[in-house]
């Protein structure tokens, strides 16, 4: 390693360094660069150091969060596709399967997006930012398998463009990249982002649907159509249920939450009021079912508030979505009430509008919009408390 | 000398209204013609008329209706607010552009009924709202009511053709992306469809107004970075 930096140092960096004939490209090195090794530049004002981790670091951390519900979601692909062409399998041949759908999705939402961001910092002369490194994880993770890798390319490239190029790159967009991708799939191609056929890859097994009652449907689209769901809530809990790939597993959705809490940087505000948020409306939600219009909805009413917080992308939205620190609120009262109105949106919206089952990546994106505006009255309300107690203390003196 | 003179002309025209040595097409004359195109396009410069952009370019071929209405509208109504322009009470103006303007909508709307009944169903509430389209009555308001009638003939032919290439633009793209054709006309070929083996499918996000919207962004974004007079300090 040391060897490789001084190589580079001496070799590579005059390359590229102001005046030389790549200086265009420096962006592009500079990221490679730092990605590398710690970068050499000391601070040169008066500076306050709370903690050594720098974006990299962050953004590493979060990823390392993450493959816990990869690989599950990678084992799990290939489990509900030997299980609907009604073959056995091993272990290890149902994640080879998976692998090899999954990956693809990876490196087609990390190239596309990493390039689109070099580009523009290129032609900027902007220093990479790292914004994209979990963004390009999370988008293959929230897409269901059977997805056309063109679309997902598609989004990738939506969701870099104008939810994040156009406000002025890393840190400046008003809404969650990842979700903005999937909110873009999901309305622009419907029919390979909901419904039942789009959860299981059965490609090249026409034919070969021997098994009985075999559905395709996730558990959260099971009960918003018909009001009962073959997957019981330990399925749901444990994740092999169908999905996206690596929304379903709560189990692994918990490992990652343990270590983004763990190193401070998710917030626990905003998990715990979205849990609590999430459990509020489900306990509406079960004492109103009686009243409900129609047997399937009350049904889907009636679920157990617990059950709603295990299915569909609830769990993962609120672990890695809402807390993204850029697009939510940033006062801590603002969290909480930040985090609580994703929680209790997400599940009205799936219980209310059987055509948008996933709620949560509207909940949050609705909620990412009014981030700042919650910021705008905490704040306020602070001023206020802090003038009243001005005029009280001048008043005594 | 030329410079001169040229300053000279713009004072005359300051105060004098009518100019009858200056040629139909003079400079100025054809600045009041290109001027909407780009530099100051009633849509993506001024963002007016953005509600009609957003709800009539589903298609191509209502948006070509709904621009040579707002034509038809936008012209005449420029011509006959400036004949009047000496005999409107000042106080009353807005009132009379109104009438003026809600006659000539009421033409086109029974002439579309009459011609083109499919489309005039399309477009349903809208022809009737080009009455309150922002770029008609800030035309009148801001030109016509002081300029001659030859010049704000200009100014509304100059503006209309301002709204109608971008909501064609983004028509265009709506249709094509979004239903596969143009002027109805099927141009991604079937075998292309995923249904039928292929590997495309159309994009449904194109038909919703959202992305009517970003296509407008997009078209100002492209704009302003290539027009250097529009790039803010």
């Amino acid at each position: 390693m040391k060897a490789l930096h001084q190589f580079i140092d001496s070799n590579v960096h005059p390359l590229f360094k102001e005046g030389s004939k790549l200086e265009k490209y420096w962006p592009v090195y500079d990221g490679f660069y730092t990605f590398l090794f710690t970068p050499g530049h000391t601070a040169d004002g008066k500076a306050h150091v709370r903690d050594g981790v720098d974006l990299k670091r962050t953004m590493n951390t979060v990823i390392t969060a993450l493959i816990p519900t990869l690989l599950f979601g990678m084992w799990n692909v290939g489990y509900h596709h030997f299980n609907a062409i009604g073959i056995d399998a091993t272990f290890f041949e149902q994640f080879l399967f998976g692998a090899i759908k999954v990956i693809p999705m990876v490196v087609v939402s990390y190239g596309v997006g990493l390039g689109i961001e070099f580009l523009f910092c290129v032609i900027k002369g902007h220093q990479i930012e790292e914004g994209y490194l979990v963004s390009g994880m999370l988008i293959p993770l929230i897409m269901p398998v059977d997805l056309p890798l063109w679309m997902l390319a598609l989004s990738v490239a939506f969701a870099v463009i104008i939810g994040k190029e156009v406000f002025g790159g890393t840190g400046m967009n008003i809404f969650n990249p990842a979700l903005l991708a999937r909110a873009f799939a999901f309305f622009a191609y419907p029919t390979y982002m909901s419904g039942d056929k789009v959860w299981i890859n059965t490609t090249g097994t026409e034919g070969m649907m021997a098994v009985d009652g075999f559905s395709g449907a996730t558990a959260l689209g099971e009960y918003a159509t018909t009001g009962v769901s073959q997957y019981s809530a330990l399925d749901a809990f444990i994740g092999i249920i169908p999905g996206s790939v690596g929304e379903t597993s709560v189990i692994a959705i918990m490992l990652g939450a343990g270590l983004l809490l763990f190193t401070g940087i998710a917030s626990w505000r905003i998990m715990l009021s979205a849990v609590v948020g999430g459990v509020v409306m489900g306990l509406i939600f079960n004492a109103v079912a009686p009243f409900a219009l129609s047997a399937e909805q009350q049904a889907f009413m009636a679920v157990p508030f617990w059950q709603q917080l295990v299915m569909g992308g609830f769990a993962f939205g609120v672990v890695y979505m809402a807390t993204d620190p850029v697009s939510g609120s940033q006062t801590d009262t603002g969290k909480y009430v930040y985090g609580f109105l994703i929680g209790f949106l997400s599940i009205m919206i799936r219980v209310f509008n059987p055509a948008y089952p996933e709620g949560v990546m509207l909940a949050i994106l609705f909620m990412n919009t009014m981030a700042p505006l919650v910021d705008h009255y905490v704040i306020q309300a602070n001023i206020k408390k802090r003038e009243q107690r001005l005029a009280l203390k001048t008043a005594t003196a | 000398m030329a410079d001169v003179l040229e300053k000279k002309e713009e004072a005359k025209d300051l105060l004098v209204d009518k100019q009858p040595k200056e040629p139909l097409f003079s400079k100025k004359n054809r600045k009041l013609l290109n001027d909407p195109l780009n530099d100051n396009n009633p849509i993506t410069v001024q963002v007016l008329g953005i509600c009609s952009a957003l709800a009539i370019t589903v298609k191509l071929y209502p948006a070509l209706v709904m621009s040579i209405s707002v034509l038809f509208v936008m012209a005449a109504g420029n011509v006959i607010v400036s004949l009047m322009r000496n005999f409107i009470p000042n106080r009353i103006r807005i009132i009379v552009q109104l009438v003026v303007v809600a006659s000539l909508v009421a033409l086109v709307d029974q002439v579309l009924k009459a011609f083109v009944y499919d489309v005039s169903k399309e477009l349903s509430v809208f022809v009737g709202l080009i009455i309150t389209n922002c770029i008609i009555m800030g035309r009148l308001e801001a030109f016509a009511l002081g300029n001659s009638v030859w010049r704000s003939f200009l100014d509304g032919i100059g503006n209309a053709f301002g709204y109608a290439w971008i909501l064609l633009a983004v028509a265009f793209f709506r249709e094509l992306l979004g239903s596969g054709t143009l002027f109805g006309f099927q141009i991604i070929p079937d075998a292309w469809y995923l249904a039928n083996g292929g590997f495309y499918s159309n994009n449904g996000f194109m038909l919703l107004p959202p992305m009517a919207l970003i296509t407008v962004g997009i078209i100002i974004w492209v704009q302003r970075a290539r027009n250097t007079k529009l790039i803010e300090e």
